[in-house]
């Protein structure tokens, strides 16, 4: 337990990911099996069923910390985290072990959960008594079921797949499964998820994904004739790759996280691809009778769950549309024109048809005004603008390579938008005084001379476009992840991403990012994506023209 | 029959905590004529009095950071007549020259603790207990979260983090309150690691602190370093306020760290971005609240800036009859204001040493200081 309480301690204050993934590969070189099982079960974000109220935890903490109950809420208050306030006020170990993770997990956390309230309280104390304070905070971490350092899943799988000199998609494909809340992690499922690959594992890697940059002003002026390109819907779900290959089926997600069992539809409807293909489209909630996507908040409620009822597949029914072809016959055709692609891709999704499994349409144009008519379009069929993708141009990698620059773009009707994290929050005014309601973003300075080191740059505050349930939810987020109050604000802990769409950008001396927008505004809460994946200070200088 | 009281010790007026026997305030946020000040932290130490009594410690830094002000000393202990008050000052163990204000009028006692800590520092006097009825105390860290840990296993640790900085040929720079934090800091690092750099608003405390005879190892400014590769093992003490800013520069590699009590929370040492927190205060932590104040024996317990209603409620809790005083000392839980320095000497003139301002109220006016009153030494 020292050992990972060193290495949480370590992640906690490391803020690059050179660093977070140095750290990971030194506690997992000298870990044992069955404590690297747990380790990453719990790192790469694995929650087992809470095993102890949290009144409870309150409760026994301010016995054993001999404070009343009031004094106990001040210092939650104050720390802003239960499990920090609790390590703080226990009272010193007279003497400490080093208890194994494995061993603590499985003993003194699993076995509180089916215990009466007075036994759990009981195992709370003897368990504190044996930890040291590091430790301490790190146990009630795990029981908390709080446990996150600023690691995330495909981290753990990097340095996993640098330490066992496995693929790190080969590593994701078995951790499969491994996170599910019942699970209980032994050694050998750790020395399995780090063995040597062998030749019949199927391979269900992903291809990087291609992504297109904003179009900032009307394509007549830059992008030459509208019939150079294909023109679709930009649709408002969430981009996947589906790969089939050696008769089984994978889901990727754009941060490279296997999402296959988030969405067993689509796992149904991959089994009518035929092998040897991989298809680049989004996954969307449908409304089948209007024929028509469900709003983005739908798909989150499934993206939220690892594991899905049949209740929510009824209310949320899923499909991909496939825009685009990758591999086809076990061949890589990348390289072909995207004119090619969607020529194949036309044919295969008619001949598997499978309601599940969508064409992206192409909307047929002659010229960029006639587009623009299209174009006011999108909002009433549910998408949030076009995308262009030029009909001779190749499948590029990732978003800035020089040479594929300028042949895939969004046109969104709302160009201005960035995804900025959560660092402020004010009181409102009027019927919303008792709640958080303005809120202060931030997005992240990735050009830092000095270090490689990342840091989150305050840009615009905005205080409209949610609804009163959605202000609700910010404003317990914003409770639970104080960090510090000054008069009615507080400093939140960074983690919520927002998108924030602005009516206009500019270069600004006056403000810290360089930047200021104006009538900023929250366009949705985006609890789906991880706070490093929230936008950059460069994308948002791009949008103003410079940088 | 309010007339029939005997008058408070201390009252909180506009100004300050004011007391009406002596006619003088302790520590005043707003210009008076008599200023009895606890210590030379600029918001217990302010611009615009007319006359000031310190304790004779507190002598160099009041004046380096007010000027040429009308400023009567007096040594720990030693007692003054003003008007129906008899005033002495205690050692309160914040910073040098610190000083707790004891008031007696009528055998009834007052002390007022200005900031102060009973962990030891090598750096000024040790806290005093002294026994009262009313004591008026600060609660800066009044939170049984804020346990500090014994100060020679933090300065090893310290002194471990600044070694193995040494040996990967990195600068260690720490950021520390130039006045007091700084030099309890240099008090407890071990120079044969590595040369000493302190900034120059660090420095110029540090000759105050030399000037009244408290051994600190060698330091340099870095414009006295010659030799730039012996900085590649130096320790770098400097205000909060050069963190981020072009002063740094010259160091090449460094690890950075704070030293502060705030540094206990996690989310305030994540906030900073910093290598380390090294949590290291010169305020009482809970505890060290809790045992001044009851060894004071005072029935009666004024709290003032920190976290105020907390510790009200315990002390009621505990037979006490605790209350506040709404103060404008420090910025509530903000120990920012602690320790900062006159303008004069702030990070845009790093290595310049502070120099008094052109407008500092209050010249010596001759038999009108505030010594006039009779002098009682002894007892
Ligand atoms: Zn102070
Ligand atoms: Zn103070």
């Amino acid at each position: 337990m020292k050992a990972f309480a060193a290495l949480y301690t370590e992640l906690d204050s490391a803020t690059s990911t050179q660093r977070k993934l140095a750290a990971l590969g030194r506690y997992f070189a000298q870990a044992a099996p069955a404590n690297a099982a747990w380790a990453t079960y719990f790192l790469a974000g694995g929650k087992p069923r809470q095993s102890v109220k949290s009144s409870a935890l309150r409760f026994a903490a301010a016995e054993a910390a001999a404070i009343p109950e009031w004094l106990f809420e001040e210092c939650y208050d104050a720390v802003g985290d239960m499990a920090e306030t609790i390590a703080l006020l226990l009272p010193d170990a007279s003497e400490t072990s080093d208890i194994p993770l494995a061993e603590c997990i499985t003993t003194l956390i699993l076995p509180l959960r089916l215990l009466p309230l007075e036994a759990q309280m009981a195992g709370l104390r003897t368990a504190w008594s044996r930890l040291d304070s590091a430790s301490r905070f790190v146990f009630n971490k795990l029981i908390t079921g709080s446990f996150r350092v600023g690691v995330s899943r495909l981290l753990v799988t990097q340095a996993l797949a640098k330490l066992s000199e496995v693929d790190a998609n080969i590593i994701a494909q078995r951790m499969m499964g491994y996170l599910a809340s019942n699970a209980q992690p032994t050694a050998d499922d750790y020395l399995k998820l780090t063995a040597s690959h062998n030749a019949h594992e199927p391979d269900a890697q992903p291809f990087p994904f291609f992504l297109a940059q904003s179009l900032q002003s009307p394509p007549e002026n830059s992008l030459g004739e509208a019939t150079e390109w294909l023109v679709e819907w930009k649709w408002d779900g969430m981009r996947g790759q589906l790969v089939k290959r050696g008769g089984s089926a994978q889901l990727w997600s754009r941060g490279d996280e296997l999402i296959s069992e988030r969405f067993p539809e689509l796992m149904e409807m991959a089994a009518a691809l035929p092998d040897g293909c991989v298809l680049d489209g989004e996954v969307i909630g449908w409304d089948s009778q209007s024929d028509a996507p469900l709003p983005f908040a739908k798909l989150q409620t499934r993206m939220a769950r690892k594991k899905v009822g049949a209740k929510l597949m009824a209310d949320v029914p899923i499909v991909f549309i496939a825009y685009d072809l990758l591999e086809y016959q076990g061949v890589d055709i990348r390289s072909e024109t995207m004119a090619t692609r969607r020529a194949l891709l036309v044919g295969l999704v008619d001949a598997v048809n499978e309601p599940r499994l969508k064409l992206s349409a192409a909307i047929q144009v002659t010229s960029w005004a006639q587009l623009a008519e299209v174009r006011r379009e999108a909002r009433e069929r549910g998408a949030e603008g076009l995308m262009l993708k030029r009909l001779d141009s190749a499948y590029g990698v990732g978003r800035t390579k020089r040479q594929t620059r300028g042949e895939w773009w969004k046109w969104k009707l709302d160009p201005m938008s960035v995804d900025a994290v959560l660092i402020y929050a004010q009181r409102g005014h009027g019927r919303r005084a008792s709640l958080y309601t303005d809120y202060s973003f931030a997005v992240w300075d990735d050009n830092n001379p000095d270090s490689d080191e990342r840091k989150l740059v305050p840009f615009a505050k905005a205080y409209s476009g949610l609804t009163d349930a959605e202000i609700r939810e910010v404003d317990a987020f914003v409770r639970r992840n104080t960090l510090e109050k000054f008069g009615p604000v507080r400093t939140v802990k960074p983690e919520l991403v927002m998108e924030i769409g602005f009516e206009g950008i500019q270069v600004s001396k006056r403000h810290k990012s360089g930047v200021a927008v104006r009538f900023p505004r929250i366009l949705r809460v985006r609890n789906d994506k991880p706070m490093e994946e929230a936008d950059t200070l460069e994308s948002l200088k791009a949008l103003a023209g410079v940088g | 029959m309010p007339n029939d009281r005997p008058a408070p010790l201390i009252e909180l007026k506009a100004a300050g905590l004011y007391c009406a026997a002596g006619d003088f305030y302790v520590d005043p946020w707003k210009p008076v004529d008599r200023a009895v000040i606890t210590h030379a932290h600029s918001d217990h130490s302010r611009w615009g009095n007319k006359h000031y009594l310190a304790s004779r410690q507190s002598e160099g830094v009041m004046r380096s950071r007010l000027g040429d002000i009308s400023l009567q000393t007096l040594d720990y202990s030693e007692r003054l007549r003003i008007g129906e008050a008899t005033v002495s000052l205690h050692p309160a163990g914040h910073v040098l020259g610190s000083a707790q204000v004891r008031i007696e009028v009528d055998g009834q006692v007052c002390v007022l603790s200005g900031d102060y800590k009973v962990q030891p520092d090598p750096t000024c006097a040790a806290f005093e207990v002294v026994p009262c009825h009313t004591f008026v105390t600060e609660s800066t860290f009044g939170l049984p979260i804020y346990r500090w840990r014994e100060e020679s296993a933090l300065m090893a640790e310290i002194n471990a983090w600044w070694a193995m900085n040494a040996e990967a040929g990195r600068v260690s720079v720490i950021y520390a309150y130039a006045f007091g934090k700084a030099q309890r800091l240099l008090a407890g690092l071990n120079p044969s690691i590595g040369p000493i750099v302190c900034h120059g608003a660090v420095e110029t405390l540090n000759d105050a602190y030399r000037a009244c005879g408290v051994a600190l190892p060698e330091t340099r400014m870095v414009t006295d370093v010659t030799d730039k590769s012996a900085l590649r093992r130096a320790m770098v003490i400097a205000p909060p306020s050069t963190q981020g800013s072009r002063w740094l520069n010259r160091f090449g590699e460094y690890s950075d760290a704070f030293a502060s009590g705030w540094m206990q929370i996690r989310g305030a040492r994540r906030r900073r971005a910093l290598d380390r927190g090294f949590v290291l205060s010169d305020h009482a932590d809970w505890p060290g609240l809790l045992s001044a104040i009851e060894s004071t024996g005072a029935s009666q317990v004024y709290v003032t800036h920190g976290y105020v209603e907390p510790l009200v409620r315990w002390l009621n809790e505990h037979g006490i009859d605790g209350r506040s005083f709404k103060t404008e000392f420090g910025d509530e839980n903000d120990e920012a204001a602690d320790g900062e320095l006159a303008p004069s000497s702030a990070a845009g003139d790093p290595d310049g040493a502070p120099v008094a301002a052109d407008d500092v109220i209050g010249k010596v006016v001759s038999g009108d200081s505030i010594d006039d009153s009779t002098e009682e030494r002894g007892a």
